[in-house]
């Protein structure tokens, strides 16, 4: 198995001693076939067992370890050393605030998923006997694509809207919401409008498209905002334009 | 042991510097100050042509200057990139289901393209240009 010295800089900060975070330098001998996350999990286990930084599937899919790699927003666990020929600079992920080293604090892009409402609200209620749900595999194209987000938050370390306006809502919540909405078992397709169709929900967004360059799981939330502004744009027609509209 | 989250301000301009994509993005809005420029010009040449035909002629002298000249490639240029790029972004703000499959996004992109080269082609055949 073929072995390398890679040079790791990793973002370190503590709150209990550091007025603000500093870079720290690591040598660690690493396999060929290693990940960012391998090379982390050296240096904890050899090096500095101080360093603090979250992860948990090691296989892209649990959305643990997103963290800024050369200043692109990746899963530690998903990103090969070997691509890599230089100084490998690692830090938290962008725009959200740094909790301890590589952890942030991901309690706004949290309380932004609550407020759009990513569940099932089923247009009426049905008892549990009247059997289950049933849906076309066309009806599930509609949405699959979607429902693949692991709520990594690398779309909102990409989209600089996100960095310049916090208020923003945000890719993958307003993609969950359309995900939703687009479900043909789903009815709550008004109260997720009244989120997402506002300043601060997907008219924030003027497509920069980063959140989908980024995104792990080919989601490709771009799409998904897009849709949702000609959708609610329809919805406005329909309201103020056309007889009988709501308002 | 104590929470004390350290926030990073984002700085208001340099951060389209951070990586090509952001430039990219920055291109594409610069090119509406031209797109709206030449919109203005196009108005201002309806309001001559309705002062009359000493006005109009006028009018097109003006635009025959090196320096509308110059502004013209550039409208020109900064309209192709602003329009490929919209095209470009169709597939993903319309996509279109058939049956159980989506239809390929470069061609609702391509459709938007043929139709942008036949409009073209026809409004250059009612201006005489062939």
């Amino acid at each position: 198995m073929k072995e390398r010295t890679v040079q790791l800089e990793v973002l370190r900060y503590n709150p209990d001693t550091d007025s603000e975070p500093h870079f720290q330098r690591y040598e660690v001998v690493c396999q060929d076939e290693w990940v960012v996350l391998d090379a982390l999990n050296e240096v904890k286990e050899t090096l500095d067992p101080t360093l603090n930084y979250r992860w948990s599937c090691h296989m892209a899919v649990c959305g643990s370890c997103g963290m800024m790699i050369n200043g692109e927003p990746k899963l530690a666990c998903h990103t090969f050393l070997r691509d890599y020929p230089g100084v490998i600079r690692v830090e938290p992920l962008a725009h959200f605030p740094i909790e301890r080293d590589l952890v942030t604090t991901p309690d706004d892009f949290m309380e932004k998923l609550k407020r759009v409402k990513p569940y099932l609200i089923p247009k009426k209620p049905k008892p549990l006997e009247a059997g289950e749900y049933r849906q076309t595999p066309a009806q599930l194209t509609k949405f699959r694509q979607y429902s693949m987000c692991i709520n990594c938050m690398l779309c909102y370390a990409a989209c600089p809207e996100y960095g310049l306006s916090p208020h923003f809502i945000g890719p993958a919540a307003i993609t969950l919401a359309h995900r939703y909405n687009q479900d043909s078992r789903d009815g709550g397709r008004d109260e997720r409008q009244e989120v997402i169709a506002t300043q601060e929900g997907v008219w924030e967004c003027t497509f920069v498209g980063a959140c989908s360059e980024v995104c792990p799981g080919h989601v490709d939330p771009a799409s998904a905002l897009q849709q949702v502004k000609i959708l609610s744009c329809f919805d406005w027609i329909g309201e103020h334009l056309l007889p009988g509209g709501k308002k | 042991m104590s929470r004390r989250p350290y926030v990073r301000e984002v700085p208001p301009t340099a951060w389209y510097f951070r990586h090509p994509r952001y430039l990219r993005y920055m291109a594409r809005e610069v090119t509406s100050i031209f797109v709206g420029a030449y919109c203005v010009l196009l108005t201002v040449g309806v309001l001559r042509l309705a002062q009359g035909q000493a006005s109009y002629e006028a009018f097109l002298q003006a635009l025959q200057s090196p320096a509308s000249i110059v502004f013209q490639l550039l409208a020109f240029a900064a309209a192709s990139y602003h329009a490929v790029t919209w095209f470009t972004a169709t597939q993903k703000a319309m996509p279109l289901q058939l049956g159980d499959e989506f239809v390929p996004g470069g061609w609702i992109a391509g459709a938007h393209f043929v139709g942008w080269g036949l409009l073209s082609a026809a409004i250059l055949y009612f201006a005489g240009v062939f």
